[in-house]
């Protein structure tokens, strides 16, 4: 059973990593192109190939290439240098990162958060898209873990951000959802409860680098439950999330 | 004599001059070249004769996204040492961090009192099961290469990791800040082996009193890079 399961999981790594892309020669447009034994500053120059010569591109890992040079040597060359090569109609190899001018404008980012929610620990996922620059519809999945309660919270809210041209992003969010409540086994037994509940937040989000945002938060949520008075419950969370 | 030549010559220059406006030639149109057709479009000035090759941005196989499984040995605190099986996902953001994600599962055994004491079991059987899962971040700390002999050289990382998330056990879910640090040796550019050193602390107090377990784990897992 393991075996089959190790084979399989072979194939699938294998299907993976071959899965089709288009093979680029490039022609070298500055003195020399730089190979490097791996993708890192730290890796050694092994290889140049000077201005004119014509190498391929075999694949891409985060700012670094892999190339093939006219003789079949291979090397790591990194993003500075591609962008200086030459595609085949005689322009410059357009590398499209995303950057610091595509963060505010991006429609689409997911996310995950840590922090506190009413003394609780709490994990959250979340995905959002924007309708415009400055108005997002949210979606976010958290789960509790408390010392004598857990509980998972599913919300729907709108964010809204002043200055998406800002590097650190200020936002107001304002929401609704749902909260369900275990209490944990070894204390006296409660039901398990599912209540409504609404909240209003602010936030900032940083530009880090490529894809990648910072992103902090505090929000207040009241709980209304079956009992006399609603509860209030705060939260704070920190975490990443990327954008495209 | 002089005064019939510089007649002569002037003469011959007017004719010349006239010459160049004369009407009648239809080689050289005095009013300039015909108005072109009125058909809305810009005048073809040129008409280069060369092929135009259609520009197509390639698309280059970026792989930084890794996905694998692991194998290895979980030390469930007060529950013996078992096997741990389990998927991590990781997204390479840069040559110095990747963000992960990381899910696993292992049976615990029984604890040293259970053992000792004979007595009824403390958990159930689905209690005694141990998952967790932890999101968070990782630094290559160590890039560098493995030589193996005189002829190969293997890319590798030592790398740290740092996360959060939850793992359920006894009973109940709980939050987990789990630790590590790990080596990674490229066999193949797209296929990476990992070794794995975790620790799993939550808070429990399934024996009694609250404290703060350490769960450590070992691992080894073959990832690709796609």
């Amino acid at each position: 059973m393991a075996r089959l399961a190790a084979c399989g999981l072979l194939i699938f790594l294998g299907a993976i990593a071959t899965a089709g892309a288009d093979e680029l020669d490039v022609t070298v447009a500055d003195p020399y192109l730089e190979l490097r034994t791996g993708p890192g500053r730290g890796f050694p120059i092994v290889h140049v190939v000077e201005r004119g010569a014509s190498v391929r591109v075999l694949k891409r890992r985060t700012d670094w290439f892999q190339v093939q040079d006219a003789d079949g040597r291979e090397g790591w060359v990194h993003r500075k240098q591609m962008a200086e090569t030459l595609v085949p109609a005689g322009e410059r190899m357009d590398i499209d990162d995303p950057a610091r001018e595509d963060f505010g404008a991006h429609r689409r980012e997911v996310g995950l958060l840590i922090g506190d929610y009413g003394g609780a620990n709490v994990v959250t996922a979340y995905g959002a898209y924007a309708f415009n620059e400055h108005l997002a519809g949210e979606f976010a999945l958290s789960h509790l873990l408390g010392n004598f309660s857990d509980g998972q919270v599913a919300t729907l809210g709108v964010t809204h951000v002043p200055r998406p041209d800002w590097r650190i992003q200020p936002f107001l969010s304002i929401g609704t959802g749902m909260i369900r409540i275990k209490p944990k086994g070894t204390l006296v037994q409660t039901p398990e409860r599912t209540d409504q509940l609404a909240y209003a937040g602010i936030g900032v989000r940083a530009y880090l680098a490529r894809r990648f945002i910072l992103r902090a938060e505090y929000k207040e949520y009241v709980v209304f439950t079956d009992r006399d008075e609603n509860e209030e419950d705060i939260e704070w969370k920190v975490g990443f999330a990327f954008f495209f | 004599m002089e005064s019939r030549l510089r007649i002569l010559l002037l003469s011959a220059f007017v004719l010349a001059a006239g010459c160049s406006h004369m009407p009648w030639r239809d080689d050289e149109p005095a009013e300039g070249p015909p108005p072109p057709e009125q058909t809305g479009e810009t005048p073809v000035v040129i008409d280069p004769q060369v092929e135009r090759r259609e520009v197509k941005p390639a698309k280059i196989d970026t792989e930084n996204w890794e996905a694998g499984a692991y194998v290895g040995s979980l030390s469930v605190e007060d529950f013996e040492v078992n096997v741990v099986y389990g998927a991590r996902v990781a997204y390479h953001i840069n040559e110095d961090f990747f963000a992960e994600g990381i899910a696993g599962t292992s049976d615990a055994g029984l604890s040293s009192f259970e053992r000792l004491s004979g007595g009824a079991p403390l958990l159930t059987d689905s209690e005694r099961q141990f998952t967790y899962y932890s999101l968070g971040f990782g630094w290559n700390a160590l890039p560098g290469e493995i030589f193996l002999g005189g002829k190969r050289a293997l890319n590798s990382a030592v790398y740290l990791t740092l996360g959060g998330g939850a793992t359920r056990f006894a009973g109940g879910d709980r939050f987990t800040l789990t630790a590590g640090a790990g080596a990674r040796v490229l066999i193949k550019d797209w296929l990476a082996v990992h070794l794995d050193m975790r620790d799993h602390v939550h808070e429990i107090d399934v024996l009694g009193s609250n404290k703060t377990s350490h769960n450590f784990e070992a691992t080894l897992s073959l990832a690709a890079f796609f």
